[in-house]
């Protein structure tokens, strides 16, 4: 098709789309009105029956669990994915390219940077169920400061504090829990994932039942998952420069 | 029973999980061990399932969180015998394909394992589901796994080509699954299918409905590889593994149909109650109109998995039209017919993937007479082909039965004539390339059929003798199953009870909302008429006619030549044209395609 | 009024959605992905805003106020999660693109086709 006819086919189309899509939603109740049961079941739940303090840690750890559990194994499958469709004989590779990290600038912020950073991250995950947060975000922070070791030391740095077999068992240990628990609490009578310990008191750190270990199960696994799909792009880049020198000389 | 239920999900995903670890120190062959046992554990629990519900479904709510007042905050599996079917084929498709892949894929290990496992756990959470977010989650937990499998040699510009279109174009297609999501959940506040059926069924459908239904139709479209969402399958298909289109061509095309069959009756069966004939005809259409295009695309392919990949497309409009049939012979005929075709297929996957190992080659033309010496996999090709063209008494034949009578008592009978047609097209394709790869006849080359570059699915040569016996078993005894699946007594009685009860609204909401059991399943005897074998014969007998005129193409009289050179030749030459393999005109394809569905519901449907 | 954040969302999606189609470049075109991505989340979150609405947590709010709904925004933060693993899987084929292919253009991958 030529480009003019494939522009001609997307007006066509997405000017349809879109008008329809617009109209339909004015059928929608008006902004800021939409009443939904839901919310308030979930809220109820969290504050009431799992003294969680923040209910979107309820709904993601409890109430709807099986998606949670099923989107860290996504994110399990995509750092498997990514090791598969990088692969190939890079790690001989990358150790040869030039390798001399940033200004002492950088250097120096990194220092302080990455202790800081790898706090927040921690106390993001482990507050995630009483205030805003969670063992994503923090997770994402975590592998933040991962990424700042590299950042403002050098790759053999970063590659010596983030080893392979350690990310992945860590990462396998953040996703198994999800299976492991919800086979439990199975085996012992409850549905699959049922918030089977003591809730706690609301706004402490021990309650919410299980939340507070999916809540750091998930935490685990997101910053390792992370690393690692880090760690596979970074010995990309650096394989990729090593091909370069290589072809100059 | 209850129990069983998040096993085939979780076990897997567990399994995987622990591979994911510990993998890369075990040897091989407990690799291979784990995944098939895992495998089999699902394939079967699921079979279990099957057979435990029978009577009625089993409705199990995660995380304890049952129905509260009409409302429904905990994510719930709806298990009914057609679903469990359709998990244990998942299953039993992943053994044949972890099998095959026994000392066949030597590097990448155990990653090919856990991605397979995890493919697997995302099919079986997809065709149990009730819930439309989870159902979004589970679309991508297939799709993540299948599209970074059909990168798997991203040393040749092919499986590059057909990962990155099947990755872009299925998370758009998540995307319309999300914007869907958002009109259901602002007007009904549920995101249960019978939930949110119950909330909308008072009213008649608003444009809101109808382009939630429409956005939902669409992406699952794009799953199935419905004309015109089917462009990125044909190129994803014939780029993958051959054991991952095993699976992909099997089962998951195939879950796209089903899931929209389930989310119409659970949810929009209600509201569209005085439009039923309105959204059938859009959708008869659409699965007609699309089985015909790809079969006769899949006739024009010399490359044998382009050629399954349309014949795939093909089946997933001839399903799409059998559910919109609305009625429980036709839901249980498609779902009988899915099986079966779904593991003849996988057999004719298995069989191409052989002949890419030992020959080195994947394309009719130049694979010409080299299939002599061949003769099981032979066979086994030429059965597979005859059954996925409806050849009696095979579990598609059966499933295209059930079918024929429910389109027969709704006044339809050319749906199922036109259907036949598509099924005879797209075997005589498979039979034609049987012809000449196996016993050497016709020409060694064919200017009408487009051919794909070279490639081989070459793996370290191991002078193992066992593996080809193995490969070739596996694919025998998928296509085993397709014929013992029609031979289980009382099988058609059964299914036409369970897809009765599964499109039984009023007891749906009584047994999700309020927990009253549904009524045990009953149906009729049914049986399968002297006129439903002929039909079956005269389609498998139709195949083998457009394969030996395939075949011998310019022996026909030049008249005849002449006249269908100039009547065919324009529009077939477009239609080529339109495959071009770029993925911004797909694109294109699909924003026209949505466009179009929504058009037509918003048009129809009010 | 009321329908302006609604329509802002689908407006979004669809320039994500015509961006991907007429893309000359692989990370472009990936990033429109994420763009139309996130026109669905925009849509998802308005259609759980209350008026005069509060985070849905506990503490360190007003308390009587009304509070939006904590479960669009679970979804949303499952669909990110999704999105994100999405685009570095993309990524990660683009690079091989690149270094197979030596081009980033959509265009020019041809391979497969007819």
């Amino acid at each position: 098709m030529t480009r003019a006819g494939r522009v001609v086919l997307l007006v066509l189309g997405l000017g349809g789309l879109l008008a329809l899509l617009a109209i339909a939603a004015a059928d929608l109740p008006a902004f800021g009105s939409v009443h939904s049961a839901y919310a308030a079941f979930a809220r109820h739940a969290a504050y009431a029956d799992r003294h969680a303090a923040n209910s979107v840690a309820a709904v993601v750890f409890d109430v709807r669990g099986l998606d949670t559990m099923i989107e860290e194994f996504i994110l399990f499958a995509a750092a498997t994915a990514t090791a598969l469709l990088l692969r190939s004989t890079r790690e001989e590779d990358a150790e040869r390219a030039e390798d001399h990290g940033e200004g002492d600038a950088l250097k120096l912020f990194g220092i302080g940077g990455v202790g800081a950073v790898v706090v927040l991250g921690l106390y993001v995950v482990a507050h995630g169920y009483v205030s805003p947060g969670g063992g994503f975000q923090g997770g994402v922070v975590l592998a933040t400061a991962a990424a700042l070791v590299f950042l403002a030391g050098t790759y053999r740095a970063f590659r010596r504090v983030t080893p392979q077999s350690l990310l992945e068992g860590a990462e396998s240990l953040g996703v198994l829990a999800w299976p492991a628990l919800g086979v439990g609490t199975l085996a012992s009578g409850s549905a699959f994932l049922a918030n089977v310990l003591p809730p706690g008191s609301i706004g402490s750190l021990a309650s919410a039942g299980t939340i507070p270990l999916l809540n750091a199960a998930t935490g685990l696994a997101v910053a390792s998952a992370f690393t690692l799909i880090g760690v596979e792009f970074l010995e990309e880049l650096f394989a990729e420069r090593a091909r370069g020198e290589e072809g100059r000389s | 029973m209850h129990a069983l239920v998040p096993l085939p999900v979780a076990v897997p995903l567990a399994v995987a999980a622990v591979l994911g670890a510990v993998g890369r120190f075990l040897p091989r062959q407990v690799v291979d061990a784990a995944a098939i046992l895992a495998a089999a554990a699902v394939t079967g629990v699921s079979a279990t399932l099957v057979v435990g519900t029978a009577d009625r479904p089993l409705h199990v709510f995660f995380g304890g969180w049952r129905p509260h007042g009409g409302l429904v905050p905990g994510i719930a599996f709806d298990v009914d015998p057609l679903s469990a079917a359709l998990a244990t084929l998942a299953g039993a498709l992943t053994v044949a394909a972890l099998v095959f892949a026994w000392h066949y894929f030597e590097e990448a290990l155990p990653l090919f394992h856990i991605l397979v496992l995890l493919f697997l756990a995302g099919m079986v959470g997809f065709a149990l589901s009730d819930d439309l977010f989870n159902l979004f989650v589970f679309f991508q937990l297939m799709g993540i796994p299948a599209f970074a499998l059909t990168g798997y040699r991203v040393d040749e510009p092919g499986p590059l080509q057909g990962a990155l279109a099947f990755g872009i174009l299925n998370t758009i297609a998540g995307s319309l699954l999300v914007l869907a999501i958002s009109l259901v959940y602002g007007r009904t506040g549920a995101l249960n299918l019978v939930d949110a059926g119950a909330a909308l069924a008072g009213r008649p459908p608003d444009l809101l409905v109808t382009a939630a239904f429409g956005l939902v139709v669409s992406a699952f479209l794009v799953k199935a590889g419905v004309v015109p969402f089917h462009f990125w399958l044909a190129d994803a298909y014939s780029a993958a593994p051959a054991p991952v289109c095993v699976l992909l061509s099997g089962v998951m095309s195939d879950l796209g149909i089903h899931a929209i069959a389930r989310v119409h009756s659970s949810a929009f069966a209600g509201t569209f109650a005085h439009r039923e004939a309105e959204v059938r005809a859009i959708l008869v259409a659409l699965g007609v109109a699309g089985a015909l295009i790809t079969a006769v695309m899949s006739f024009l392919q010399a490359d044998l998995k382009r050629m399954l990949a349309f014949l795939t497309a093909s089946h997933a409009g001839i399903f799409l039209a059998a559910v919109a049939l609305f009625s429980p012979a036709a839901l249980a005929g498609e779902v009988v017919w899915v099986v079966g075709d779904g593991l003849a297929k996988g057999s004719l996957f298995l069989c191409v993937g052989f002949l890419l190992h030992e020959l080195q080659d994947g394309d009719e033309l130049r694979l010409h007479g080299r299939g002599r010496r061949l003769p099981v996999a032979a066979a086994i090709f030429v059965v597979g082909a005859a059954a996925v063209s409806l050849l009696p008494p095979f579990g598609p034949f059966l499933g295209f039965a059930l079918v024929g009578d429910a389109a027969g008592a709704l006044g339809l009978g050319w749906v199922p004539a036109l259907l036949a047609l598509a099924a005879a097209v797209s075997g005589a394709a498979v039979l034609r390339a049987a012809g000449r790869v196996f016993l050497g006849l016709g020409d060694r080359d064919d200017p009408l059929l487009s051919q794909q570059p070279q490639h081989a699915e070459r793996e370290e040569p191991e002078d193992d003798v066992r593996r080809p016996r193995v490969a070739l078993a596996a694919a025998g005894a998928l296509l085993a199953l397709a014929l013992g699946l029609a031979l289980v007594p009382g099988l058609p009685r059964h299914a036409v009870a369970a897809a009765a009860q599964a499109q039984d609204r009023h007891a749906l909401v009584e047994a999700v909302l309020h927990g009253v059991p549904e009524p045990p399943a009953s149906a009729p005897p049914q049986h399968v008429g002297v006129a439903a074998y002929a039909e079956g014969l005269a389609t498998t007998a139709a195949a083998l006619l457009l394969a030996l005129v395939g075949l011998y193409r310019r022996r026909l009289p030049r008249l005849v030549r002449v006249v269908a050179g100039r009547v065919a030749g324009p529009p077939l030459a477009a239609l080529r044209a339109a495959h071009s393999g770029v993925l911004g005109d797909y694109v294109a394809w699909l924003a026209f395609g949505s466009g179009l569905v929504l058009g037509l519901f918003a048009a129809l449907v009010r | 009024m009321s329908v302006y954040p609604y329509v802002i969302g689908i407006v979004v999606f669809g320039l994500g959605l015509g961006g991907i189609a007429v893309s000359r470049h692989l990370v472009h075109a990936i990033v429109c992905l994420n763009v139309a991505q996130t026109g669905t989340y925009v849509l998802l979150l308005a259609v759980g805003w209350r008026r005069h609405g509060t985070a849905p947590i506990l503490g360190g709010v007003p308390k009587g106020s009304h509070q939006v709904d904590p479960v669009v925004q679970a979804l949303t933060l499952t669909d990110i999660v999704v999105g994100i693993t999405v685009s570095g899987l993309l990524l990660a084929l683009a690079i091989q693109v690149h270094r197979r292919r030596g081009t980033m253009d959509p265009d020019e991958l041809r391979a497969l086709r007819g």
